[in-house]
Parts: structure tokens; sequence; C-alpha cells
């Protein structure tokens, strides 16, 4: 009968009750929906960074991420490379190898990054390859060509067909250059790497910094940002169970680590830290907002019908009898709204997973930096339930409120209530 | 045998620093199946006095005894318990609940008593049927009048064959016939059910229905009447 009551009383008012449950059902959806985007923008900024510069996994030498001295190699990393074709997840590897070297052009002189690929094989992991601007990507039958960021080639004065000049120090601490002719100009988007970025093909690279068979990094992609964890365990454990090489290896495969992306740029953890925190300001506005509607709701439910409840406790209905009918009361309004929240945000979610969301007139620009123009929200679980879950929270609580005040409610007083 | 004894009751209201004598040591019994009224002017302490007998309030001085038991110092939950099962209560403004249908609030009372459902049901059309709501069980409150809100109230008042129906003005608000139909059919049950019935009220007509008037006077019993 307490359940029956509790219906009939949240239709006395229906206007009231549908405002309420749509209010908890648009909270839940708008958190659905904002979790969805931020974690979808998170993985195309993840992905972007991923595809233009670290890779998801890098196997180093100890410290050359902080560092990138030229001497800390990894002198055998065919090795890795076996590994990691029969890794599961793994979707591509290759290798590359940087050097800091100052660069001439006829006009000008500037310092910059060389970094020696596999043409093939980079053109599996970077977007690189798809922003180019000018000219075409490294082949595999180049030798002394190069292709460098825009902003360096502005600053070189140089374009397409022009000669550039490498000089740089070697391994072995002797005086490395180089002239490359520059074959194409890319543009990643990321500033501070098209300013300073030259690539060329490995086997050069080895030859003119004298580093044999060493590299500096094998990268390694994933086939979901979700597997990157896994493989960097299994990857790991290939690699340490190997007992440290003998003296006589000299420096072989010694202290090699397994660094996944957000170890490579902490800094781009950081400002999906930074975003996160924002995004909860606005959810814990929200969240307030949603609280007062139904503490309004709740509160007026009571205060209109304390003569009612008053009767009721006359008649010798405990105060619990009270107590349990308002929280069957709220509970009604709270799940419909959860529920109707719940299914509309992850049809609006997954709706917009499937066509994007443009980002405007950004798009054209944004497209020639490898970042898709179309943001898509992704819908997990964790972001499909985590709101309605806070937004169940608040509003149990809230409603509590009443449903426990109504105990310290006397008949008298309650019925002589207008 | 005594339904109800008041020794020496008075109640105090405290308004900020004035203190309102409601009740200035009020006795006198009332016997089982009696049919009985509290007259007075307003403000006399009917109300306050109703209140106490019915454990919706407590004394500031003095002992009430229901059915022979003090009900003076229970604790709220007993006194709710007390509420249920002993007493009736009639309203002046028809206090039925407005969600629920004229046979549903009659049933309410007995549900909290843990009386089957079955039973509840017949029960429930038995007395709605006997006050003369017979064909409107299933009307909510809002599809009745009056006079009909006043009749279910007294069903769920004596479904529960209590010791005592304590009625607050049940008339007042009824024209005097529909009144007078009320008190008609409340007068019947307290003969053949044998319920006791106490009833306050200020209109002569209801008086006259009295086995006895007790009046009240700024607190006190001013005078009593026997018929
Ligand atoms: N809760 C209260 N707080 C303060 N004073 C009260 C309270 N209830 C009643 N009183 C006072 O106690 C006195 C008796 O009130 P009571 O309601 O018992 O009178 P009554 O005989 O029922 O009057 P009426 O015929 O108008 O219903 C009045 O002076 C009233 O102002
Ligand atoms: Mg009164």
């Amino acid at each position: 009968m307490e359940i029956l009551m509790a219906w009939r009383n949240v239709w006395r008012n229906p206007r009231r009750t549908i405002l309420t449950i749509l209010a908890i059902a648009f909270a839940c959806l708008v958190l659905i929906f904002m979790l969805s985007v931020q974690v979808g923008t998170y993985e195309v900024m993840i992905n972007a960074s991923v595809k233009t510069r670290t890779g998801h996994i890098q196997v180093i030498k100890k410290g050359y991420n902080k560092d990138h001295k030229i001497r800390q190699v990894v002198s055998d990393p065919e090795s890795i490379a076996k590994i990691l074709d029969q890794t599961p997840h793994v979707t591509a590897h290759t290798f590359r190898a940087n050097a800091f070297a100052l660069l001439s052009s006829d006009l000008r002189t500037c310092a910059g990054l060389i970094t020696g690929v596999d043409p093939e094989r980079e053109s599996k992991i970077s977007n690189i390859v798809h922003t180019m601007r000018k000219g075409r990507f490294l082949k595999p039958s180049d030798t002394n060509t190069a292709v460098l960021g825009a902003l360096l080639a502005k600053n070189l004065k140089v374009n397409v067909g022009d000669e550039v000049v490498a000089l740089g120090s070697a391994m072995d601490g002797s005086v490395a250059a180089t002239v490359l002719k520059v074959a194409g100009i890319f543009s990643s988007g990321m500033d501070d790497y098209d300013r300073s970025a030259i690539q060329i093909p490995l086997p050069h690279f080895q030859e003119v910094f004298y580093m044999e068979n060493a590299v500096h990094e094998v990268v390694v992609t994933c086939d979901s940002l979700w597997h990157v964890s896994r493989v960097k365990e299994s990857l790991a454990a290939a690699l340490h169970p190997k007992p440290p090489a003998e003296p006589t290896g000299q420096d072989a495969d010694q202290g090699l680590v397994c660094l996944s992306w957000d170890e490579l740029t902490p800094g781009l953890i950081q400002s999906i830290q930074m975003d996160l925190g924002g995004g909860l300001i606005f959810y814990a506005i929200l969240l307030v907002m949603v609280a007062f509607s139904i503490m309004n709701t709740f509160v007026m439910a009571v205060f209109e019908r304390t003569r009612e409840l008053g009767t009721l406790l006359a008649i010798g209905a405990g105060p619990g009898r009270l107590s349990k009918m308002l929280v069957l009361e709220s509970a009604f309004l709270t799940l419909w709204g959860i529920t109707l929240g719940i299914l509309a945000g992850c049809v609006l979610t997954f709706w917009f997973q499937h066509t994007g969301i443009p980002l405007g007139g950004a798009e054209g620009m944004l497209k020639q930096y490898g970042i898709p123009g179309l943001i898509r929200p992704r819908l997990t679980l964790a972001t499909a339930l985590s709101g309605p879950a806070l937004v169940f929270i608040i509003t149990t609580l809230t409603a509590l409120y009443p449903a426990l005040k109504v105990r310290r409610l006397t008949p008298v007083d309650a019925m002589r209530a207008v | 045998m005594n339904m109800v004894d008041v020794k020496e009751v008075s109640k105090t209201y405290k308004q900020g620093k004035v203190a309102v004598h409601a009740l200035a040591g009020v006795s006198l019994s009332i016997a089982k199946g009696e049919f009985c009224a509290l007259a007075g002017p307003s403000g006399s302490g009917k109300t306050t006095l109703l209140n106490l007998i019915g454990g919706l309030d407590t004394p500031t001085q003095g002992k009430i005894f229901l059915d022979n038991d003090e009900i003076t110092g229970l604790s709220q939950s007993r006194l709710a318990s007390i509420r249920l099962n002993k007493i009736g209560f009639i309203f002046q403004s028809y206090n039925i609940i407005p969600v629920l249908s004229a046979r549903e609030n009659v049933e309410y009372v007995m549900l909290m008593q843990g009386v089957p459902a079955r039973e509840r049901s017949e029960r429930a059309r038995a007395v709605l049927d006997d006050v003369g709501l017979a064909g409107m069980h299933d009307r909510r409150p809002a599809e009745l009048s009056g006079g009909q809100q006043q009749r279910v109230a007294v069903a769920r008042a004596i479904v529960s064959n209590p010791a005592i129906v304590l009625a607050d003005e049940p008339t007042a608000n009824l024209d005097s016939q529909t009144g007078q139909g009320l008190l008609e059919m409340m007068a019947r049950m307290n003969e053949e059910r044998n319920v006791t019935f106490i009833f306050s009220t200020h209109d002569r007509m209801v008086m006259d229905f009295a086995h006895r008037i007790i009046r009240l006077k700024d607190g006190l019993v001013a005078h009593e009447q026997i018929k």
C-alpha cells in the first residue's frame, strides 16, 4: 500500500514530477555525453602525439628519454624486433636514431634534431607521411635525402631540391658531417617539432654518426590505447629475464627500459589532467543544481502535505512508515530520471560516436596536421555509468533529508499546519 | 467500568514568555458506550482535551487512563500503537488521505494493524455500507461531498473496533442537515457497536444528540448534564 500511495503521491503534481525527472535525466545525459567527449578527445590528442612522435611504447636505454645522449643506444635492436613480431596487439614497430646537429643552408644556419628513420616501416607508424606539405616522404632507396619541418625549412630558407649541410658529433666523438638533399617538407602541427625536426634514412644516419647497427629508440604501436599497458608488461618481461651481459659485452643490451607514451610525454598527461579538473568543476556545478531542484521537489512534497502526514501520524502510522513512503516517492523519481538519462545519453553519445562532432572551420587545418576534423565521443561503461552513479548518490542523499525530517514531526503540530 | 479517566489534568502552552493555560486541572470519567459531547466557547480547551485523551499530546500535569491503562508518560512509539489500536479519530476538516479511495482509506488502518488482506477488504466493505456509502467504495475523496468524506472518516475510525472514538467538531464544516445525518449515523454506531464516542461541538443541535454534555470554560469543567 505504501508503494501505491507513493506512486499516486508522485503523480499528484505531474508537472513538477516531470520537471524533476527531466532534470535528473538531463544531468545524466550531459554527464554521459561530456565525459564521453572528453575521453574521445583525449584519445585523439594521445593518438596525434603517439602518431607523430612517440609511438605507444618505446624501448630505449635507461635515461635516454630525459637526456638525448648519442651514446645511449640500443645496440641490438633486431633482437627486440624479433620479440615484437611475436607479441600480440603490436601493430607495427620501427627503429629511430636521433642526433642534434647544426644545419646550414646557403643563407642560414640553425640547430636541429636529425632523426634517422626506416622510410618503409616509419610510414606505418608515423603520420608525418600524411602531413607532407611539399615534395614527398623518404623512400627506402634514398641515401642522403631529408624531409624537414615546415618551420625549420622557413628558418633555413630552403625548399624542395635545395641542399642542407648537417654538422654534428658522431657516437665515437668524431665529427659527423653530411650534405642532405631536401625531398619534402612536412607540417605535423606541433610547432616545436616542426621548428627543429629533420628526418633522414636510418642507414645513412648510422653511417654518418658511426652508429653501426645501433639505434636510440625502438618504437612500437598497438592496436588500441587500452592494450598498451599489457603489451608493455609482456615486453618488459621479455627484455629483463635476460641475464645482464657479461663485462665482455661492454655496453650490450644492458639497462634497456620500456616506456609507454604517457611516460615519454608527461606534459600530455598533465594537460589531460588539467582539462579533466576543469570538467570536474563544471560537473560539480551541474550536480549542485540538480540537487537543489530535487531538494525543492522533496521539501515541497513534505511541506504542502504536512497536515496529511499529521493525520497519518494521528491514526497511528509510525514515523518509519512515513519515511518509507517518502523514500519510495523519491526513488520513483530518481530511478525514472536516471533510466531515462542513461538511455538518452547513450543514444545521443552513440549517435555522435558514429557521425562525429565536426570542429567547424578548423577542420581543414586540423586534417593537415593529422588530427581528424571530427571529435568522436567514446562511450564506455565507465563514461556511461559514472555520471549517473554520481547523480544517484546525490539525489538519494538529498531525498533523505526530508524523509528524516518527517521523523521529528508531531501529530498535533503537523495538523495545525496550514 | 471507565473507558477514560482524566485526573487533575492541566496543559500549559508557552508562547514566547506568555503561558496559556489551555486546561487548568480537569477531572472527568467517561464510561464504556457513552455518547458524550464536549461543549464550551472557543478557546475553552475542547481540542486540547481531546488531543490529550487521544495521546496526540502530553499533559503538563495530571494523569490520563485509557481502558484503565495510564497513557501519560509513554513514548511516542507506544502512543502511536495505542492510537492505532484503541482510538479512532475524526477531525473537523475531513482528514482522509486524498490519494486513497474510500475503501483504501478504511483498509489502510487495518493494514497497519496487520489484518490479513481478505478480512481487510470484507470489513472495509461492510463498514462503508454501514455508514451509508454503498456504491461509493472506490471513489477518491475529491469525488465525495464533505458529508460523505466525513462518513469515510467515521468508517475509518470505527473499523478497527477501537475503545473510543474522538471527534473534534465533526459537523462544523457541514450544513445542518448533513451534520444531522452524520450524527444519526454516529449515534447508531454507538448503539449497534457499543463504541464510545466523545465529540466536541459549539452546536446546540449536536449537543441534543449527546447523552451527556460536559461544558468547559477557561480550561475547567464548568457544568455537566446527563440526559
Ligand atoms: N499549540 C498551541 N500553542 C499555544 N497555544 C495554544 C495551542 N493550542 C491551543 N492553544 C491555546 O489553548 C487554548 C485552548 O485551545 P483549544 O484549541 O483547546 O480550544 P477549543 O475549545 O478547541 O477552541 P475552538 O472551539 O475554537 O476549537 C486557547 O487559548 C488556545 O489559544
Ligand atoms: Mg477546537
